[in-house]
């Protein structure tokens, strides 16, 4: 990018600055630390010039927004021309709560849902199972069969909205709810948007909210990516998912890594099942997280950007432009918040909200500064989504396009992300791709390795975390009143569930979840009959038992 | 080298929390201080991890939970540590814990909850001081 005899004269006055300057300043100011790394291990210089950027391209690596490779952004004016989607994850109670907690967000100004389901909706179980005693609504919102999705979605027109559902094993089952909803509200299929995360993989080694063994759950992700390049073509059947392995404790190159490794195997999945890559590529989306490192985390962002443009293009030799998108929703880091002084966690967000928007995120959701003590109250809520729209409106960094773009370091880092990233994949493909990987222990063993690590270096202070082992403090201050989910959600739940048995056809019921089995065992796609099977009100269930009979369940390889 | 016995604990998940990060940062610090470590994996009944607790002989429990079903899954584990003759047996519990909670917790015989922030070097020093001498 700079002419040779230029760079040279750079060079030279860089290594005179050494030789005199730093260390004249040095020997009476030394510097607070021998090194600082990035949070991930990357050596950081103290100062970045063009001499770290010579051998970079403007045309090649960065281009121009909505152009190969993307690094600069999806689309020609992004935030010029439309905000992300501020899309808070929230989930509680029972499908009332958190009807109202939906309704009160979009009061406030959130514009996109997002469900947070609870554990045992999670886990394919109806609120009366043994394992569900004590967790109903706990977590998340209780949904045991369509009776609960109509409540959710009560007042709310699913031809005006557009849907998350953070959902893993049941996936195929709360997606044929949330197209029974759209069916009973009269919106055409084709309308319907949202996503589904159905991301099994990382399951397996990073959220570990499996019901059935591998095989099958990636065969169940494929049913919904072919399905929605079929049916549903606004919805996004997937989103392969770094959050969930960075909050794990993988850092943010192995989030990175393993999230693009994770998509390349649901490509080649997708393409195994006969479908063309242009068909479903456009739709494939992703999710991060946003952790402290603030320039380490602008540069993952455009690092994912330019790798999997290249990877889509490159190796899948996709043709379509939208094919080689990476869309990615981003999510406020959770485990980077403390219990101590959770005020704190305000400015934390913050910092990781402004990274996630200078990275280009199309969609955000930010924590609320008492989520390491509770599920969100209202007042904490609201601040977190008025975060957002404070960096929107009053900031001004939207008003130009990737405007960290050239800054010596970021740009550096983004290429040092590129080249470690890639490192892992290849490693990855040279084990024999994911499943093989996730069998033998890999990515669980980096993930413990690395999440250990960080825990020895806060012990060890290596790692500061301010007011928990620094700036501490003997009172502390909570401002909000924290939320708590009565235990009678699951009386209330239970007595719903059995009203829904006695109201419903269980003739009808039998007779879908037997055809269910069948299809199962022919290895058709489950899809339409799952839709069939919720229709009629088959509980969650009563519908993954079926499959847990054809298709067995999972057991866990412990790796500590 | 000391043939004093290991300290022998079992860091446990019930329920269907399957955050485990925390639990198995302490699982290796505890095996890194010097004791044998049991670790039963996710999504583990009350039973279960008594029954785990019982075949392994162990000095300590650990409980991590952060679905917010302590004061379901916390009591009925240590009913069971009762009926089993087995209320010797350190029991301490992490995740997120209301501070409201841990009152009762301690009351039905839970050492001390540890929350989040807690260092790692605390939670040894904890097990070393609490722990029940064995003859």
């Amino acid at each position: 990018m700079f002419d040779e005899r230029r760079l040279n004269e750079i060079v030279k006055e860089r290594k005179r600055w050494e030789k005199t300057t730093v260390p004249r300043w040095i020997s009476r100011h030394p510097e607070r630390k021998g090194e600082f790394p990035t949070s991930s291990g990357i050596p950081v210089k103290r100062l970045y010039t063009p001499e770290d950027v010579k051998d970079h391209d403007y045309l090649r690596d960065l281009g121009f927004p909505g152009k190969f490779p993307f690094t600069r952004g999806l689309h020609a004016t992004m935030y010029r021309g439309r905000l992300w989607t501020m899309r808070q994850f929230a989930g509680f109670g029972t499908a009332e709560q958190t009807n109202a907690r939906f309704k009160y967000l979009l009061k406030e100004g959130e514009t996109g849902l997002s469900i947070a389901f609870d554990y045992p909706t999670i886990m394919g179980c109806d609120s009366d199972h043994p394992m569900a005693r004590g967790e109903v609504g706990q977590c998340g919102v209780a949904v045991s069969s369509l009776r609960d999705m109509e409540i959710l979605f009560d007042g709310i027109p699913l031809d005006r909205v557009t849907t998350s559902m953070t959902i893993n094993g049941p996936a195929a089952m709360l997606l044929a709810m949330y197209v029974a909803i759209g069916d009973k509200q009269g919106v055409p299929r084709e309308r319907l948007g949202g996503t589904t995360q159905n991301d099994m993989f990382k399951e397996f080694f990073a959220q570990k909210l499996c019901i059935f063994p591998p095989k099958p759950s990636v065969k169940l992700v494929t049913d919904i990516i072919e399905y929605c390049a079929r049916h549903l073509p606004k919805w996004n059947p997937i989103s392969i998912s770094g959050y969930h392995i960075r909050e794990a404790g993988s850092n943010a190159v192995q989030e990175l890594a393993f999230t693009l490794a994770d998509g390349i195997a649901y490509v080649e999945s997708a393409l195994e099942r006969g479908l063309k890559v242009d068909d479903f590529a456009p739709r494939l989306s992703f999710f991060f997280a946003s952790h402290n490192d603030f320039f380490e985390e602008v540069a993952k962002f455009r690092a994912a950007r330019r790798l999997w443009a290249k990877i889509m293009k490159e190796r899948f030799k996709a043709k379509s432009l939208r094919s080689l998108w990476m869309r990615m929703h981003v999510q406020t880091s959770g485990c980077t918040l403390t219990a101590q002084q959770p005020v704190n966690n305000i400015i934390r967000i913050a910092l990781q909200s402004l990274a996630a928007v200078l990275g280009g995120t199309q969609s955000l959701h930010t924590n609320s500064f008492d989520e390491a003590l509770a599920l969100p109250s209202e007042e904490a809520v609201r601040v977190a989504l008025r975060t957002q729209q404070i960096i929107a409106h009053e900031s001004g960094v939207v008003d130009t396009v990737d405007p960290l773009a050239g800054s010596y370091y970021v740009e550096a880092l983004t290429k040092e992300m590129e080249e470690r990233v890639m490192e892992y994949i290849d490693k990855i493909d040279a084990m024999g791709g994911v499943i093989t990987a996730i069998e033998k222990g890999f990515f669980q063993r980096e993930i413990a390795d690395s999440a250990y690590k960080c825990q020895r270096e806060i012990d060890q202070k290596e790692r500061v975390l301010v007011g928990v082992n620094e700036y501490t403090v003997e009172e502390d201050w909570v401002p909000v009143e924290l939320l708590r989910v009565h235990p009678k959600v699951e009386d209330e739940q239970l007595a719903r569930l059995q009203r829904v048995k006695r109201e419903r056809s269980n003739g009808r019921v039998r007779k879908v979840l037997d055809e269910l089995h069948d299809a199962a065992e022919r290895d058709e796609n489950l899809m339409p009959t799952i839709i069939e099977a919720v229709k009629v009100y088959a509980t969650l269930g009563e519908i993954c038992d079926v499959l847990r009979g054809v298709f067995g369940e999972y057991r866990e390889l412990i790796v500590i | 080298m000391s043939s004093e016995r290991k300290i022998r604990v079992v860091v446990a998940k019930p329920g269907l929390n399957s955050h485990d990060r925390g639990a198995k940062v302490v699982a290796r610090a505890l095996r890194d201080a010097g004791m044998e470590v049991i670790y039963t994996g996710l999504r583990q009944t009350p039973e279960q991890i008594v029954e785990t607790a019982l075949q392994e002989d162990v000095d300590v429990i650990a409980l991590s939970i952060l679905s917010g079903a302590h004061m379901t899954l916390l009591p009925r584990t240590m009913e069971l540590l009762k009926q089993k003759r087995l209320a010797d047996i350190l029991v301490f519990a992490g995740g997120i814990i209301p501070a409201e909670d841990v009152p009762a917790l301690k009351k039905i015989g839970i050492a001390e909850v540890f929350g989040p922030g807690t260092p790692t070097d605390t939670l040894v020093k904890f097990v070393k001081e609490n722990v029940r001498k064995r003859k």
